[in-house]
């Protein structure tokens, strides 16, 4: 390790690292702005100058931009010297010569930037008395809200939205001190990335429209470290509250997971908690009076639970917590994943295949730093967006790593990087069903039915390991193609293998595991990841439970059935035909939810549930890692409570027990440890509820937080007892441990003199890295080193129109396919109408044009949907908008019939 | 006197290629490449003391040098000529370019073949549409008579040549900013290292080099190296092309020994000043360099004297300051170009030019603060090398600092008389752009 002098300090720093990330992680503050850690370095704004010395005898030195200066033993700095800080203190004074100073209504006010950079520079009075330079603002849709007067021309949005994240339509225009930053005309962000701008930007150009909605300044919040709902990946997040109303979703770094971004569907889509469909009020129905008080519904579970038949569904969405308690209640045999036997097939084979731990389960930073994809049979842009943005990081850094190689550059400079990358990519096969916008960056790209893809797997897989069966009837472009791919993915140390289980297609995932086990060996060390429908998919999955289909035949051979549902609409995943059957032969439905949909419409009971905002829970996302997400607010309506809850209450009713009213939510957790050893280590997914430090708990809300004697003085002028909270180490107030909270329960980042989201830094072991104390979450697989992998040997046939018959697959759209983000009316403006694709040769047999209306039969039912021919497409598949406007779960991977309407 | 650059100057008819090659034109890439390796002639042109003619004066052959060379080198590599001049006084390579454009083309070739170059361009100022139309007739002669494309004289070698034209921005004459431009990307200048010689064009090898720079090699070769030493009057060969502007008797481009005085330059050449007009100062490298007063005219116009004096030799095109022109409206007319050419990238340059022409206007127009003088010494200190993203800013502000220093009477006296001294009352010094209104 490399020393440098700080003004005079001799300070063990990282080599290969330039000197404002050397200084920031020794805790030496240096203001900045155009450097981010995800970004590099470019030397355009100049605030982070330092003084560099020859040696110790030089004493005049020369400014350097800290930022492009790579560390090296010995080298001598100064922060402190007197012309580097009046230069610093100069930048801002220029940048504040068009800055408008209007942070009282700025939306980044007090967690802004360039507030924290003006104080930390010293920067207090202007000389410039020239009128300041105005812009007109644009439109850029409803999630990101602009307003150029506040730019500082940093840069950083552009090289995040174009070069990180891949958009085509922000862009800087004009010249000298005249430059825009904006879209070339007025319209909605493309990007589905697009929200990361609020965070990347250093002052409030580009802020959250959603926030402004209901504005609260962010020290105002009450907040917690949360999950994402809304796809597999399972990114961390900060939710905040105030007045009872979710008000906004900020990143949580998570140097394993999603680092400083998350996709917009996941940073917008929190608005359901709010939304007036909500479950408020536990209902009876059937009765005069269907809305019912607490005593009346403990009565009523009492004797239900103690008199009925229980058989239980689970869910997706729905925490660990959750779906345990209900097994828990209803006993092992007679609970059922709330999921279709298909989709409980294949998450089981995916389960079964990470378990073994042959190969590695990649998280999202593997997946980045890794130096050849192949993504096989999965639309991840659409799936799991985030996983989609880190592959697109490792096409980027495989290039810029071979480019530093060959120059000689350190690979932290962007600006010299870039230029010598030029376009020059990383390796990365897509091979789709029908493509997608990661195509773009792809080397190769292969397109065609479930079974074809599978069948290029396994060809790939063969060239491999030879041991691994031949793929039989395959003209030479597909062997070509594969060797081709084999050649790249061979030369390659770090290579992962993307699929997932939206082709519906055993051959697909079997296919990608054959290629990374054959990949993984001592000097190789290949990684695996599939991607899942749903937040907790994999929770659910590796319960050892029966598919939604066994819940139904079980329903036709037995009466007296008492049916109790969690937070699953059902209607979503199974066909309104095997539903609607199933719920007039249950003699009773107890439905737990927290929004109305067309499940809780069958409830005779339902019962309010908690979202993720008012209630603490674990999920496992695709790669087995068990999260854990915090309560964020106490609800004021006293019946939303979470699930597992409900359902321990409801147990004790069955069991007519007396204790374990208050168990902290661990208790459930080292109960499932030891009831299923494929979860040993989820109990450690949190701190004890009973946690401090120093005797102190972890306060919810900064120190900064106003108004708590006043806000509800309106309606009772003393002051309330703050809430408690009896199921994890956070509280909810402003007072607590006051310092770097445990990486495992940051409910926000702050740091004396770092009021913005930059402070997460003071939490990182270095710029870029882990949290300090480890990324959070807990990895349920475990690698084991050398055990023989077993290989799939079957193989599908290739694929073989029908007549009349199409195989209808599901297609996912980032912003429009969740359940839940759909509330967010923002969201809901820039979801696409509900349609079907089809090849353009079916659209010519079929006679239809884009946009001309078709009849899909499937599951004896009708939809009406527009048609979009995609050129991708192979002839005999469709693809269906999943989850978009009327359209129900259907038998995904079946043959359905499509007819043109007259 | 030898003038091998003007000596063929044509301007109302350049020679075609029948005719540049009946006074010897073509000669040089003909010997070089049947008889030279490349090494070779990058060894003649380095021990030739040629010096950059775009401004910095670096060793033309030193740079050439540090391109890979050999069967490891990265290909394509680029040669360009930056004919992108729209410094303000500054227009020597018009003269070449529209005057004899063979010439160009020949030093290009010669110069592509020193480092083994396969494309070359020629970036043009938009504006010069003149030289344009000539050069595109001379590409295609030059291609017709087996100069340029596919295997040059039966070498093996070959190279292809691309005209592309600018479109105005004085910041494209930076050379890395140029790439960029080239490369259809905005015109910003790159970060260096890595220098262009390893990455340049689309991040491949490449030179760029000044048209008069180029212009010199044909005859380089033709002469040999101590010929070329033997033109100038100083340590640095060659001659130069030194112009004379403002309120002189006789402006204009002149080629000349490197190393004639000032005085020369403006007494014999440019004829004096005008009647009624005394000598304040001079620019004597182009916009951005700082001004020498009377006291420095005895000063060699070479790089080393004139570095010496406190300025730089630049572009070798003297703007001359009279006494009576305000050095504040001067300098202001200065810094609204600058102002307004830079690109916008690092904040000093985009944020402190403004700030100093609003001040200048402020002053012109009487309405100059106690504490502006203090304000434009800061920026003329903060915009200084090293402290900027490229040379743009502080180049701009050499004429400012030394004006400063020279003429700080004049400021001065802006501010406390509440007026332009140059000015009568009625006549304003009048705005630039709309957005400059302060």
């Amino acid at each position: 390790m490399p020393t440098i002098y700080i003004d005079n300090k001799p300070y063990e720093v990282k080599a290969g690292k330039n000197l404002l990330e050397a200084c920031l992680a020794q805790g030496v503050d240096i203001p900045y702005f155009c450097w981010h850690p995800s970004l590099g370095s470019v030397g355009a704004c100049r605030q982070c100058a330092v003084k560099l010395f020859k040696d110790e005898n030089d004493t005049q030195g020369r400014l350097v931009m800290s930022c492009l200066e790579g560390v090296r033993d010995g080298l001598r700095l100064s922060v402190n010297d007197k012309m580097a800080k009046a230069f610093r203190e100069q930048i801002i004074e220029w940048l504040m010569t068009n800055h408008p100073h209007d942070c009282p209504v700025c939306d980044e006010g007090g967690s802004c930037h360039l507030q924290d950079m003006t104080v930390m520079t010293g920067h207090d009075y202007r000389h410039y008395d020239f009128k300041k330079r105005t812009y007109r603002n644009q439109y850029l849709g409803p999630l990101i809200h602009h307003e150029m007067n506040r730019c500082i021309q940093c840069y950083r949005c552009v090289r995040y939205y174009k070069d990180y994240a891949g958009g085509e339509d922000l862009n800087v225009f004009a010249a000298n001190n005249k430059v825009y930053f904006g879209r070339e005309k007025d319209g909605v962000l493309e990007s589905p990335f697009s929200g990361n701008l609020a965070e990347v930007c250093p002052t409030g150009v580009f802020t959250d429209k959603t926030l402004k909605e209901h504005y609260t300044r962010k020290w105002d919040l009450t907040m917690a470290p949360s999950v994402c709902q809304h796809c597999s990946v399972g990114c961390n997040t900060i939710a905040g509250e105030r007045y009872g109303e979710l008000r906004v979703i900020l990143n949580r770094y998570n140097g394993e997971v999603n680092g400083y971004f998350l996709c917009d569907r996941g940073r917008f889509g929190y608005e359901f908690v709010n939304d007036e469909n909500r479950v408020k009020q536990p209902v009876i129905r059937n009765r005069t009076s269907e809305a019912v008080t607490e005593p009346e519904l403990t009565t009523y579970l009492q004797t239900a639970m103690y008199n009925s038949k229980l058989i239980g569904i689970g869910s997706p969405r729905a925490a660990v917590e959750t779906n345990f308690a209900l097994q828990q209640l209803v006993g092992p045999g007679n609970f059922y994943k709330g999921i279709s036997e298909d989709e409980a097939y294949l998450t089981n084979k995916v389960v079964r295949i990470l378990e073994t731990g042959t190969v590695h389960s990649a998280s999202l930073k593997d997946i980045e730093q890794s130096d050849a994809v192949l993504i096989l049979g999965e639309d991840i842009w659409n799936t799991a967006p985030m996983m989609a943005l880190a592959v697109r990081q490792s096409v980027k850094k495989t290039a810029y790593s071979h480019a530093a190689e060959q120059s000689k550059l350190p690979i932290w400079h962007d600006a010299a990087i870039q230029e010598f990358v030029q376009e020059e990519k990383g390796f990365l096969a897509n091979i789709t069903v029908a493509g997608s916008p990661l195509d773009g960056i792809a080397a190769y790209t292969a397109y065609g039915a479930p079974d074809n893809l599978a069948r290029l797997g396994f060809a790939i897989a063969h060239e491999l390991n030879t041991s691994l069966p031949v793929v039989s009837n395959v003209d030479d472009d597909l062997i070509n193609k594969a060797k081709s791919i084999a050649a790249v993915l061979l030369k390659a140390k770090k290579p992962v293998i993307v699929s997932g289980i939206s082709c519906y297609s055993e051959g697909v995932i079997e296919a990608a595991f054959n290629i990374a086990a054959s990949l993984n060996t001592a000097e190789r060390k290949a990684a695996i990841c599939y991607a899942l429908p749903a937040c907790n998919s994999m929770g659910l999955g590796m319960m050892n439970a029966p598919s939604f289909d066994h819940a139904v035949t079980r329903l036709q051979r037995e009466q007296d059935m008492t049916v109790v549902i969690v937070e699953n609409d059902l209607y979503r995943d199974i066909s309104s035909s095997v539903l609607d059957t199933f719920f007039s032969k249950a003699a009773n439905i107890i439905v737990l939810d927290s929004l109305h949909n067309r499940t809780t419409e069958k409830a005779n009971v339902l019962i309010p549930a908690a979202t993720f905002a008012e209630g603490d829970g674990t999920m496992v996302n695709y790669e087995g890692r068990a999260q854990r997400f915090f309560q964020v607010f106490m609800p004021a309506n006293p019946f939303i409570r979470e699930s597992w809850k409900w359902l321990k209450e409801m147990n004790l009713y069955k069991t007519q027990g007396s204790n374990g009213h208050n168990q902290p939510p661990e208790e459930l957790l080292e109960k499932l440890e030891s009831t299923s050893h494929q979860f040993e280590g989820i109990s450690k997914v949190t701190p004890p509820h009973d946690f401090t430090i120093h005797g102190e708990r972890i306060p919810r809300e900064p120190h900064r937080y106003s108004g708590r004697t006043a806000m509800l003085a309106n309606l009772n002028v003393s002051e309330p007892k703050p809430m408690q909270d009896n199921d994890s180490p956070l509280s909810f107030t402003m007072e607590g441990f006051k310092g770097i909270q445990p990486s495992i329960a940051i409910p926000f980042f702050w740091s004396p003199g770092w009021n913005s989201v930059q402070s997460v830094t003071k939490y990182q072991e270095e710029p870029g890295g882990h949290l300090r104390g480890g990324d959070p979450g807990v990895k349920l697989f475990h690698d084991r080193q050398g055990s023989e992998p077993s290989f799939f040997k079957g193989m599908p046939e290739s694929f073989a129109e029908r007549p009349e018959k199409w195989l209808v697959l599901p297609q996912y759209h980032v912003l429009g396919s969740g359940e839940l983000s759909i509330y967010t009316k923002a969201l809901e403006e820039l979801t696409p109408s509900p349609s079907v694709s089809l090849s353009q040769q079916d659209a010519n047999r079929l006679n239809v044009q884009n946009g001309d209306m078709l009849q899909v039969n499937a599951d004896a039912k009708k939809y009406l949907l527009a048609v979009t021919i995609n050129k991708n497409l192979c002839n005999g598949v469709v693809l269906v908008s999943a989850g978009l406007g009327e359209v129900e779960g259907m038998s995904w991977g079946s043959w359905v019939k499509v007819s043109r309407c007259e | 006197m030898e003038r091998p650059l003007t000596k063929n100057i044509n301007q109302a008819q350049p020679l075609n290629l029948k005719e540049y090659e009946a006074v010897g034109g073509y000669a040089a890439v003909r010997k070089v490449i049947q008889g030279m390796t490349p090494q070779e002639v990058q060894k003649v042109v380095q021990d030739s003391t040629l010096k950059g003619r775009g401004g910095a004066g670096f060793n033309t052959g030193m740079k050439w040098s540090f391109v890979p060379m050999g069967p490891d080198a990265r290909h394509p590599k680029y040669l360009i000529a930056n004919a992108d001049e729209m410094e303000p006084g500054t227009f020597k390579d018009r003269l070449l370019l529209e005057g004899n454009p063979h010439q160009l083309i020949e030093g290009m070739i010669l110069s592509a073949y020193a480092i083994q170059a396969d494309i070359s361009y020629i970036f043009l100022r938009w504006a010069y549409r003149k030289a344009a139309q000539l050069l595109r007739k001379c590409f295609a002669e030059a291609y017709e008579a087996g100069y340029l494309g596919k295997n040059i004289l039966g070498s093996g070698w070959s190279l292809e040549m691309y005209l592309h034209t600018g479109v105005g921005r004085y910041i494209c004459g930076e050379e890395t900013a140029l790439l960029n431009a080239l490369e259809g990307k905005r015109a910003t200048p790159r970060a260096k290292p890595p220098f262009p010689q390893v990455s340049g064009l689309f991040g491949k090898p490449t030179i760029v080099n000044n048209v008069e720079t180029f212009c010199c090699i044909p005859h380089i070769l033709n002469n040999g190296v101590e010929w070329f030493k033997g033109l100038s009057k100083s340590e640095d060969g060659g001659t130069k092309i030194y112009g004379v502007s403002g309120k002189v008797k006789r402006p204009g481009a002149w080629e000349l020994p490197m190393g004639v005085t000032m005085r020369e330059l403006l007494e014999e050449h440019a004829g004096g000043m005008l009647d009624g007009y005394q000598f304040r100062g001079a620019l004597p490298g182009g916009a951005s360099t700082d001004f020498l007063t009377a006291d420095h005219l005895d000063v060699k116009m070479d790089f080393k004297s004139v570095a010496a004096a406190g300025s730089r030799l630049g572009t070798g095109t003297m703007v001359v300051l009279d006494d009576a022109t305000c050095p504040v409206g001067f300098v202001h007319n200065l810094q609204h170009f600058f102002a307004q050419e830079s690109c916008g990238w690092c904040t000093p340059c985009r944020e402190g030019l403004p700030w100093v022409e609003k001040i200048l206007l402020r002053m012109e127009q009487g309405r100059g603060k106690t504490g502006d003088i203090e304000l434009l010494e800061m920026h003329s200190k903060m915009l200084g090398p090293g402290n900027t993203f490229c040379a743009l800013a502080p180049g701009a502000v050499e004429p400012l600092q030394s004006a400063l220093k020279y003429f700080r009477e004049d400021f001065e006296r802006h501010i406390i008389e509440g007026k332009c001294p140059y000015h009568s009352a009625t006549e304003a010094p009048k705005r630039f752009s709309k957005s400059m209104v302060v």
